[in-house]
């Protein structure tokens, strides 16, 4: 299933990590993506508070390292109420 | 379009070989959308282009004390989109010392253009910054001193391995004072004492060529101290500034790489009709159109003191408007809000035509080249006009409230300079005088008289301390007259002269409509019994009027007395110096080799003679070279 944050998460992050967007899944990680090192961690979080005009925490930041983790933690964000 | 279109449009161009145009819709792209995910977008598509566009290659390296990773792509971005292909090298966190100390560093190794030296009050200074309240006036004197000290040992350092651009980032004032209010009241104040460092680093920069400040305090006070910080960001990932404030960073560095670049415009073409005023002359009248102290008149007399700035700080002003030249003419002259007057714009082009080809005649008209221009006009069709068909020119996007108008010519880049010259301040006036020249050739039939009538004097001189700067500064920007065009820095040239084995002369040229200023110079070298002319250049302005020739016949007469057999040059043809193609040839040179990047010329001094043309009084001047 694909959502509209997800999709959104995915773009930027093929941008900042240089990826292929085709090649971005909900599974893809700091393990699987070679570029996803430290500074492009950082740029990649960067861009998401731009993107979503939010703040992530220091713990939630060491957790976001995957996809579905990030999707996770913009959900929490996003969330009305 | 949208962003997901504009990104299809770039990809389709790029695949389909349009390089220009997807260079375009990237800029276009940028200017909707300049986040960081649009950044990493931009510096992808422009590595995939750059063969194929005309980038400067530029080499800069960062020195810091905290994180400026994430600033790396959104520079590079901005800078591609300037044309400018930048390659960013990160000095380790906090080993700056080092790297500047060892002559065999990676900082060195890298050979970079350019340097920034990006430290903070808080890392340099920590008893200014937090500690200041528990220390002694001895104690934060004695930190302040021990500072300032530190900064002159780096900056002698750096210059003793090299001769690149130095930018040292100043130091910030705290966002309040560590003793309140008690601050503002005591001479001994905690704002005084970081003040106090700044006044030194800017007295380092005038003492060292090549090394500038970047206004780091003021920068963040433009941008309001308390919005700037983000202490979570600092806490946890080192970065001292909140995520939206990297792009404020960001464009002050752009504001130095233009100019280092030479990335920069020598002329804006203004439109008149609610850009110079509000309303329309042709339409509303003298009294109808908006321009005085008051709302809402106030924002376009605003934008004249702006353009009033530029013109004072040797950038040429000229007109492109579509209008009746007597409507237009009648508030240009008498009109009681103007603050600029006709004797501030070097050309006026008040017609029907199109403003790309007023453009080009203007360009031409002013002799420099179409991508010397900037254009400011608040109609977005005619900007769109420009951008299509002369995608060359700087066209500044405005909005449609004028109150921001002022604001954002005095943000534009390309207007910057490193240095301003004597030269620069009576740019205006030049060109005056130029007008008037013409005139008077139009006058006299023959062209040996018109020489005649012009009474032209000559002075060359050796490099100064004091004419450093222009020299340089023509080296760095003489397109046209320029034998081979290459560039020096002021470290460069000084060292050059310094080390013996050049010599560097610098050529002013008065007549009787005025003084020409310094626009020439030329490096030679001696060696074997030649005398090789490493660069010879000259403004565009004095070309033709046979001071050229004079300025050859002394280089001959120098290098004879130096005991040279041969005076030798090279010309190097780029796609903008055809003006000097015929120069050796025409004055007696003969050509002894032809390689792929220019051609060599010789001229036998032992037989040859090269005489000044009897209209031109040469002046030579024995400056010492302090």
């Amino acid at each position: 299933m694909t959502s509209p944050i997800f999709d959104r998460v995915r773009s930027i992050a093929a941008d900042v990590l240089q990826a292929p967007a085709s090649q971005i899944t909900r599974e893809s990680s700091t393990e699987t993506i070679g570029s996803w090192d430290s500074v492009h961690h950082l740029n990649l979080i960067l861009a998401l508070e731009q993107e979503f005009d939010t703040q992530f925490d220091p713990e939630e930041i060491d957790k976001m390292t995957s996809i579905q983790r990030i999707v996770e933690a913009v959900e929490n964000k996003v969330k009305p109420g | 379009m949208n962003i997901a279109e504009l990104r299809q449009e770039i990809e389709r161009l790029i695949a389909g070989g349009e390089s220009a145009a997807a260079s375009r819709t990237l800029s276009e792209l940028w200017a909707q959308d300049a986040s960081a995910s649009s950044a990493s977008f931009v510096v992808a598509r422009f590595e995939e282009l750059r063969d194929k566009l005309h980038l400067r290659a530029y080499r800069l390296a960062i020195l810091r004390s905290y994180t400026v990773e994430p600033m790396v792509p959104l520079l590079r971005a901005a800078a591609f989109l300037a044309g400018i292909d930048l390659t960013v090298q990160l000095s380790e966190f906090n080993a700056y010392v080092q790297e500047i100390v060892d002559s065999a560093s990676r900082l060195y190794t890298f050979q970079p253009d350019a340097v920034i030296l990006a430290v903070q009050t808080r890392d340099i200074a920590p008893d200014l910054w937090r500690d200041f309240a528990q220390k002694t006036v001895e104690q934060t004197q004695t930190s302040g001193s021990r500072v300032v000290t530190d900064f002159r040992s780096w900056v002698r350092n750096f210059r003793s391995h090299s001769q690149s651009h130095l930018i040292v980032q100043n130091l910030e004032q705290p966002v309040t004072a560590a003793r309140g209010l008690v601050d503002g009241q005591s001479s001994h104040s905690q704002h005084e004492a970081i003040e106090r460092i700044n006044r030194e680093l800017l007295g380092l920069a005038t003492e060292n060529n090549g090394v500038y400040v970047l206004d780091y305090d003021a920068l963040v006070a433009r941008h309001g101290r308390l919005h700037w910080h983000d202490e979570r960001k600092w806490l946890t990932v080192r970065l001292p500034m909140a995520a939206q404030n990297t792009h404020h960073l960001v464009r002050e560095w752009m504001r130095f790489l233009h100019p280092l670049t030479g990335k920069v415009a020598k002329a804006l073409v203004v439109d008149l009709d609610n850009t110079l005023w509000g309303g329309v002359i042709g339409e509303d009248g003298m009294a109808g159109i908006k321009l005085s102290g008051e709302y809402p008149g106030a924002a376009y007399q605003e934008l004249q003191r702006a353009l009033l700035e530029l013109h004072h700080r040797g950038i040429l002003l000229a007109i492109c408007s579509k209008n009746n030249p007597e409507d237009a003419q009648e508030a240009l002259r008498n009109h009681p809000g103007m603050l600029l007057a006709p004797k501030h714009f070097a050309a006026l082009r008040i017609n029907w035509i199109d403003k790309a080809q007023n453009l080009r005649d203007i360009a031409k008209e002013l002799n420099i080249g179409v991508d010397s221009l900037a254009f400011l006009d608040d109609n977005p069709i005619e900007r769109q006009q420009v951008r299509s068909q002369l995608p060359e020119v700087c066209v500044i996007d405005l909005p449609s409230d004028p109150m921001a108008f002022a604001r954002i010519v005095r943000e534009t880049p390309v207007f910057e300079r490193l240095t301003l010259s004597a030269e620069d301040r009576q740019r205006g006036t030049y060109y005056q005088a130029q007008r008037e020249r013409e005139k008077l050739e139009q006058t006299i039939t023959s062209r040996d008289d018109f020489y005649r009538s012009l009474n032209q004097e000559a002075e060359i001189a050796p490099l100064t301390r004091a004419t450093l700067a222009r020299v340089s500064q023509l080296a760095n920007k003489t397109n046209q007259f320029n034998l081979t065009s290459k560039r020096y820095t002021e470290a460069q040239l000084w060292e050059m002269v310094a080390s013996g084995k050049f010599q560097c002369f610098s050529l002013r040229v008065k007549d009787r409509f005025g003084d020409n200023g310094l626009v020439g110079v030329a490096i030679t070298k001696s060696a074997e019994g030649a005398c090789e002319i490493d660069t010879l250049l000259m403004s565009c302005r004095v070309i033709g009027r046979t001071v050229e020739t004079a300025f050859l016949s002394f280089l001959a007469a120098d290098a004879r007395e130096r005991g040279a057999k041969r005076l030798e040059g090279w010309f190097l043809p780029t796609k903008k110096n055809a003006p000097a193609k015929d120069f050796y040839s025409s004055h007696g040179f003969n050509k002894v080799k032809e390689e792929n990047d220019g051609s060599q010329w010789t001229l036998d001094l032992t037989s040859e003679s090269l005489p000044c043309p009897e209209w031109v009084r040469l002046n030579v001047l024995n400056g010492d070279s302090q």
